[in-house]
């Protein structure tokens, strides 16, 4: 979808669309009562202000959002409507922070790869049942993923509130996880963790496979178009869309293990202010390219990160970023959309001039 | 006796709870009827109940907070639409994108308007109307006819809605446009304005039912409408785009939702989240069991005019 089929190069689209959600949102302030420039200002030094500020605040919200952007990505490029990274991502959470709960005896390297293991299983599983209800049963993910976030938001109230409820029994959260289970920090003095190098690294792997692989072939096929792969006899279709699926939930799931494993060390509601939805905003941006992603992932994480700042100097609600990341999915779809339509006159223009190169004029 | 009034409430509160759903999926019904799928309609409806709550609680009349929710709905659909038909840009991102927009910007003018410190809102609330003569019917009577306006505006729709859908010629031109937009235009329907209406319409319903919600519980919560638009959008697939199997597949899930009630009435002690993921997880069962046997009108989701490329 993103970015085919007319002659903007996809970081030309995003550059679009970014100007047009941050005139738009500049307007929209004003229009809400609040000084544009110092509330955008603020929500800049929020994130990018000191070295600490954003390693330790933009990069750190960075991570679950690359992950998350990195499923919905993968996911997307099949044609597999994954909606569901949230509840993904919250299935991984639970699985780790459990097996962290079990795991702190064991040296680090193990209690920490067990954990991340056990979140991107979980992760997958989650995402098998839409999976199998679009193979088996022919119904469509988008309804199914997005009703498997809800039941993943209720199971982390309960599994907070009974069976990993910390151990006095008072507060809805679970114990923290040992030290051995913790993800080691990067940058000493900041709060910047190996997460971070391990999104990078399966952004580069990922990007990898969808060049160089046969599946990461199969995958943009079966994106392109399911019936011409299926016609061509060569690409199995039910295993691309089954694989993509339960890669699309390892990552988002991962995400989830890697926030328990890195930043918050416990499970407790709201662990994630919609980093699933998110990552759909960091995936078309990003023209659903994984080393794209690395970019838009920090751009949304300075978004985040930057959000507390703009609420307390500006007065501006940080639930405005919501809406802005809203703003930036509206406008990559419209500029992408546009792009196709003035296609024609584009091409018009380069044959006029190659006509008029070859007249010698 | 009390196993009596346990499901009188029980039924009571089925009934309330099924009111909203029943408008977002009817309404939903028209537009998807129409080739269009409106993810988007959660938006909608968290829309309608900011907007219902701000005009009940300056009016101090719910009625007034009804139709501004709807009004609410309808104008976020209008940008739905903007997007899906003015630019033919891809209907679930799309849906997506307006979910999400809506979801922030009524938290951002929730916060503006009352601070984020979670102080609770009273509105004015929408008061039970009790039908002549029918109110008193027993058990019934005070479970279906002794409820909400907007839940006898589900009752009206229901069958209005069939009728306008399968008896009536713009029905039948509605339905043209879902199923073969082609053929359509060659008879002379204009898709874009049909679908326009469409859209528009169901926007309006999800914007009452959002203002049900906010009104029938005199308060407004950030993201109070909690995926219902979502289950209205499987409770269309679930009641074959025929409004009448959508109200029943609606009052199943009303039921589910007020199953909590019951059972907490009866004291059981059950981890009161697994209760409230019960509705989903039924939703999920129930498009597992039914969706293979239905069939979705033919150009739902597709883009039109058709790409060339």
């Amino acid at each position: 979808m993103a970015a085919d089929g007319h002659r903007l190069g996809p970081l030309t689209v995003s550059l679009v669309a970014l100007t047009l959600t941050g005139i738009f949102t500049a307007g929209a302030l004003w229009i809400g009562g609040y000084a544009p420039m110092s509330a955008l200002g603020s929500l800049f030094t929020g994130a990018f202000g000191s070295v600490d500020r954003f390693l330790s605040v933009t990069l750190v919200h960075a991570v679950p959002l690359v992950l998350t952007g990195l499923a919905v990505a993968v996911a997307f490029r099949a044609g597999v409507w994954n909606i569901g990274a949230e509840g993904q991502f919250y299935a991984g959470a639970v699985a780790g922070v459990w097996m962290g709960l079990h795991v702190g005896h064991l040296p680090a390297v193990m209690a920490i790869s067990a954990t991340l293991l056990a979140a991107g299983v979980a992760g997958s599983l989650w995402a098998l049942v839409p999976a199998l209800m679009r193979l088996r049963l022919g119904v469509g993910e988008v309804i199914t993923t997005i009703l498997m976030n809800f039941v993943a938001v209720h199971l982390v109230s309960y599994v907070v509130r009974w069976p990993l409820q910390e151990a006095r029994g008072v507060f809805p959260n679970t114990d923290m996880v040992g030290e051995a289970v913790r993800l080691p920090i990067l940058i000493p003095g900041t709060r910047l963790h190996a997460g971070f190098a391990l999104a990078m690294v399966l952004c580069l792997v990922l990007w990898a496979v969808f060049r160089f692989t046969a599946f990461g072939f199969g995958v943009r096929a079966v994106g392109a178009s399911e019936a011409a792969a299926r016609l061509s006899g060569r690409i199995d279709v039910r295993r691309v869309v089954l694989s993509t699926f339960l890669i699309s939930g390892a990552l988002a799931g991962l995400a989830g293990g890697v926030e328990i494993s890195g930043r918050t060390f416990a499970l407790y509601e709201g662990l994630s202010p919609g980093w699933g939805y998110t990552a759909i905003a960091v995936a078309l941006l990003a023209g659903l390219n994984p080393l794209g992603v690395v970019f838009t992932g920090i751009l949304f994480g300075a978004l985040e990160g930057g959000a507390g700042a703009m609420q307390r100097e500006a007065g501006v609600p940080a639930a405005w970023v919501s809406g802005i990341e809203a703003l930036v999915m509206l406008a990559v779809l419209a500029v992408d959309q546009a792009a196709r339509r003035i296609r024609p006159v584009v091409l018009d223009v380069t044959h006029r001039r190659e006509a008029q190169e070859a007249q010698g004029v | 006796m009390f196993e009596a009034v346990a499901l009188t409430a029980f039924l009571e509160a089925s009934v309330r709870l099924t009111a909203p759903l029943a408008l977002a999926a009817l309404g939903e019904t028209v537009t998807e009827r129409s080739g269009v799928i409106n993810i988007g309609i959660e938006g909608s409806l968290i829309t309608g109940a900011l907007c219902a709550a701000l005009a009940a609680l300056s009016s101090g009349s719910p009625g007034v907070g009804i139709v501004v929710g709807g009004l609410g709905g309808a104008v976020v659909a209008l940008g739905f639409a903007a997007f899906v038909i003015g630019l033919n840009t891809d209907q679930i991102i799309t849906g997506t994108a307006t979910t999400l927009a809506g979801l922030g910007f009524t938290g951002a003018i929730y916060q503006a308007r009352f601070g984020a410190t979670g102080t609770t809102l009273t509105l004015p609330v929408l008061q039970p109307v009790p039908l002549p003569i029918l109110s008193n019917v027993p058990v019934l009577g005070s479970t279906l006819f002794y409820q909400a306006p907007t839940v006898y505006l589900v009752y009206i729709l229901a069958p209005l809605i069939w009728f306008f859908l399968f008896r009536t010629e713009w029905g039948l031109e509605l339905r043209a446009v879902g199923e073969e937009p082609a053929a359509a235009e060659a008879a002379g329907i204009r898709i874009g304005w049909t679908r326009l209406l469409a859209i528009v319409f169901g926007g309006t319903l999800a914007g009452v039912a959002g203002a049900h919600l906010a009104l029938d519980s005199g308060t407004f919560i950030e993201g109070m409408s909690s995926g219902r638009g979502f289950i209205a959008i499987a409770v269309v697939v679930l009641g074959r785009w025929n409004p009448i199997w959508v109200l029943a597949a609606a009052f199943l899930f009303g039921s589910a939702s007020a199953l909590q009630f019951l059972l907490q009435a009866m004291g059981l002690n059950t981890p009161y989240p697994l209760l409230l993921a019960l509705p989903y997880l039924l939703t999920l069962a129930a498009l597992a069991g039914w969706v293979g046997r239905t069939r979705a009108p033919a150009a739902l989701a597709l883009p039109w005019p058709r790409e060339s490329t």
